[in-house]
């Protein structure tokens, strides 16, 4: 058992958990993620690890309450507990020195760019944080980017914080105004992530995508994960979950991520009695790295 | 009954009760029902108590057979199941998953003229029998050794190891990467053929020994080697990870919705419970036209599970070679066919054809048999111009497994061979070239069985408990 120590809503149905895991909290490093199952009858979901604090033994983990699993976790309060926590799982960021980086995070994606930036800046990256949301009040985490990042960038579809439309945009005017990105790393929706690719492979900028397909067991048994990078097949959870983005099959993978939407609306409706919204169908819901 | 000795062929081979192909084939209920105390006794007597048993040399740990199974022709049920435990920690589950026609029973002296002694259903009939009769194992343990070993994984390897070394009076502490110990007897063998109380039994009585399990503990990643031995103080450590990174065919159109691994599909059914939801969270597809490609155990796991689904109307297996070429266990195909599992033989997927991300059909291409290859089977050769479309909505590919990379990834003085198996210094104790540390089962062989990866856990117990006393 995994015990809850703090709990709090970021955003509309947007929650940040603080889980006690001491033994993972140890060797934790940005990028990585843990496998988790709520209970007895609880499925398996990846979650990214958003921060760990060694000294307290703790993770946080994101969460955003779509699925069936993530609005059963989001209803746990502090001191229950979560029966299976497995990981650190995944390659960790690679962090050195690359000189300027556009960290460029979508929705739910900016949780998992936390981390990255905070490491990226700390050895002497000048880290520049693009931030986008549908609106501003699904804009996480923007007073902590501000500390991880040297600077920080906001795009809002509806304008209603920074500049109103797509962080690609924001992208865009930084590769081109701003002098020399020497890597890109771009977390959020498949949609993004791919806009993303598309606009560093005409400038040549190394990129870096975390992909959050399906996983079961996140230890390489099951393939579950599988996406094709350059052509090969590479099991997300033991050879990503970060990979060279401008060889990603972005098709296969949003194709993949829509493989259980009919289950996941029959589970949600049962759990919510029906009264549900739509699906986000791009991926960019699903609560995983 | 005591010990008739020329009896042996008159006595037909007793066959086991099973439920019946109707009763079963939309059920997880165990198929073979296992003897009665009056029959086993009766196929007990076919024995013909040979001096030179070649029974025992075809068994990979070398089970005292002809002594157990006098020991049941008397009705001394528990003392046969002693006899049993001196060298195989887990009857229960071999009687029920060795291959036993490829091994003890493949050597047996009466298969020569009639049908070989069903030593498995006897082997599975005295540790049920041992179980069902509540006897508690009278444990005498050692005296602490103050060793302390790790094991990383807890499937067969692992728990026998685990099982010799608490008995050696060590501390032993199993590290599993999953929230279930077991290994491949619980996510990969179905229940219909291994009750999961079974498996759960032999874990209890590891516990009942003093073995820790900690589940949820990745080693590579939580840990590394050196970590356990160093700051931990393991005086020293077995690998026994298995083999546990599923292969694909590398053929177009396996990433559409509806392919999975057999792992992947198996895993969900038997671990996660998909067969049960809603009532379990992990979904699986109502698929109706499964085609399983493959012909090992495996394969056949995966295609009787397929059948088991409510929503499965039609389940094939698709293997390139003929029925004579399959490595699945003989009962496991006649099983598969008297539950309806159509066969479909020399014949390989070249494709696999979708339609708006989903499988649809696996285009097929017809083989036939040339010369012998090195395994000794027939080389399946394919037929030009033979291409078909076989209707399918489902496609679970069974082709084994490759060696799972975290250990090696994590522990880079380890000698891997090229297919990622570790390589062993000496293979006598089961010791790499990392001092301390040993490794067996799969994650060495490859893809094996059961007994093999039992075999290498309590060759690798003697050889950790030789090192880690010699180093006291
Ligand atoms: C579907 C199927 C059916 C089979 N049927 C038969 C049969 O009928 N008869 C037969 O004899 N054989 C059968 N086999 C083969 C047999 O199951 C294996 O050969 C045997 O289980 C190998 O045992 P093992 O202990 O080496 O590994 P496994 O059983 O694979 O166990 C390895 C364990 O290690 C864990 N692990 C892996 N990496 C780590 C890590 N880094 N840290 C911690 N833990 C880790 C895994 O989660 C797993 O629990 C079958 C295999 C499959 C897949
Ligand atoms: S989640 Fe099973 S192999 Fe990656």
């Amino acid at each position: 058992m995994f015990n809850v120590i703090a709990k709090d809503e970021l955003a509309p149905g947007v929650f940040r958990f603080v889980v006690e895991a001491p033994q993972i909290a140890r060797k934790a490093r940005p990028g990585q993620f843990v496998i988790l199952r709520l209970n007895e009858h609880g499925e398996r979901i990846p979650l990214t690890i958003a921060n760990h604090d060694e000294e307290r033994g703790t993770l946080t983990l994101f969460v955003q309450a779509v699925g069936k699993t993530s609005l059963d976790l989001s209803r746990l309060e502090k001191d229950q507990g979560i029966l299976d926590i497995a990981g650190p799982l995944g390659l960790p960021t690679e962090i050195e020195r690359f000189g300027t980086v556009a960290l460029v995070g979508g929705g739910f994606g900016i949780a998992a760019l936390w981390p990255i930036a905070r490491a990226l800046t700390a050895i002497g990256n000048k880290t520049i944080a693009l931030m986008g949301a549908r609106s501003k009040n699904l804009l996480l985490l923007q007073e902590e980017m501000h500390a991880a990042a040297s600077e920080v960038r906001v795009a809002t579809n509806d304008g209603s914080a920074g500049m109103r439309g797509l962080v690609t945009d924001l992208l865009d005017r930084v590769i081109r105004d701003e002098g020399p990105v020497h890597r890109v790393i771009a977390i959020g929706p498949v949609v993004m992530m791919k806009a993303v690719c598309a606009l560093t492979r005409a400038h040549n900028i190394p990129t870096r995508v975390s992909l959050n397909p399906i996983m079961i067991d996140g230890t390489g048994m099951c393939g579950a994960c599988r996406v094709m990078v350059d052509g090969k097949m590479r099991f997300t959870c033991v050879d990503g979950p970060e990979f060279d983005g401008h060889l990603v099959d972005f098709e296969g993978l949003e194709n993949r991520l829509r493989g259980y939407l009919p289950e996941e609306q029959q589970a949600r409706e049962r759990l919510t009695g029906g009264q549900e919204c739509r699906l986000d169908t791009t991926g960019a819901a699903r609560s995983q790295p | 009954m005591t010990n008739p000795p020329k009896k042996g062929n008159r006595i037909p081979r007793q066959s086991a009760p099973e439920l019946s192909p109707e009763a079963r084939k939309k059920t997880f209920s165990e198929v073979s029902l296992g003897y009665t105390p009056a029959m086993a006794m009766l196929e007990a007597s076919r024995c013909l108590q040979c001096k030179k048993p070649k029974c025992v040399l075809g068994c990979p740990v070398h089970v005292r057979i002809p002594e157990f199974i006098r020991q049941v022709a008397e009705g001394k049920f528990l003392e046969a199941a002693r006899t049993i435990r001196e060298t195989n920690a887990l009857p229960a589950i071999t009687g029920r998953v060795c291959p036993q026609e490829d091994q003890c029973e493949k050597h047996c002296v009466i298969g020569l003229k009639g049908e070989p002694l069903a030593i498995g259903k006897l082997e599975r009939f005295v540790a049920d029998y041992e179980r069902e009769s509540g006897a508690e194992e009278d444990i005498q343990p050692a005296p602490p050794t103050d060793k302390k070993i790790a094991i990383i994984g807890a499937g067969p390897a692992g728990l026998t190891a685990a099982g010799d070394l608490a008995a050696l009076g060590h501390e032993v502490v199993i590290f599993e990467a999953l929230h279930q110990a077991g290994g491949v007897l619980f996510y990969g063998i179905p229940e219909f053929r291994l009750p999961r109380n079974i498996i759960e039994m032999e874990i209890d009585r590891l516990k009942k020994r003093g073995v820790t399990i900690k589940l949820d503990y990745v080693i590579g990643k939580i840990k590394s080697l050196d970590e356990l031995m160093i700051d931990d103080g393991f005086d020293a450590v077995f690998i026994a990870t298995g083999a546990g990174l599923p292969y694909f065919l590398g053929i177009p159109g396996e990433n559409l919705n509806g392919v999975y691994s057999a792992n992947e599909f198996l895993t969900r059914v038997n671990l996660m419970h998909a067969w049960e939801f809603p009532e379990f969270d992990t979904p699986l597809h109502a698929h109706q036209a499964i085609a399983v490609i493959g012909g090992g155990n495996t394969a056949l796991d995966a295609a009787r599970t397929a059948l088991r689904l409510p929503s499965a109307r039609r389940v094939s297996i698709i293997y390139r070679r003929s029925s004579e070429e399959m490595p699945a266990r003989h009962e496991e195909i006649r099983h598969a066919r008297e539950e309806g599992v159509a066969f479909r033989f020399l014949e390989r997927p070249v494709a696999i054809m979708g339609e708006n991300g989903w499988v649809k059909a696996v285009r097929c291409q017809k083989m036939q048999l040339g010369e012998p290859d090195a395994s000794g089977r027939r080389r399946p050769l394919p037929i030009a111009g033979s291409e078909f479309d076989f209707p399918a909505d489902a496609v679970v590919i069974a082709l084994g497994s490759g060696t799972n990379p975290l250990i090696a990834q994590d522990a880079k003085d380890l000698v891997i061979d090229p297919e990622g198996h570790i390589e062993l210094s000496d293979a006598d104790i089961q010791m790499t070239s990392k001092p301390g540390v040993f490794a067996g089962g799969d994650i060495v062989t490859g893809a094996a069985t059961v007994i093999s990866a039992m075999g290498a856990g309590k060759k690798a117990a003697r050889g950790i408990h030789d090192y880690v006393m010699r180093s006291a």
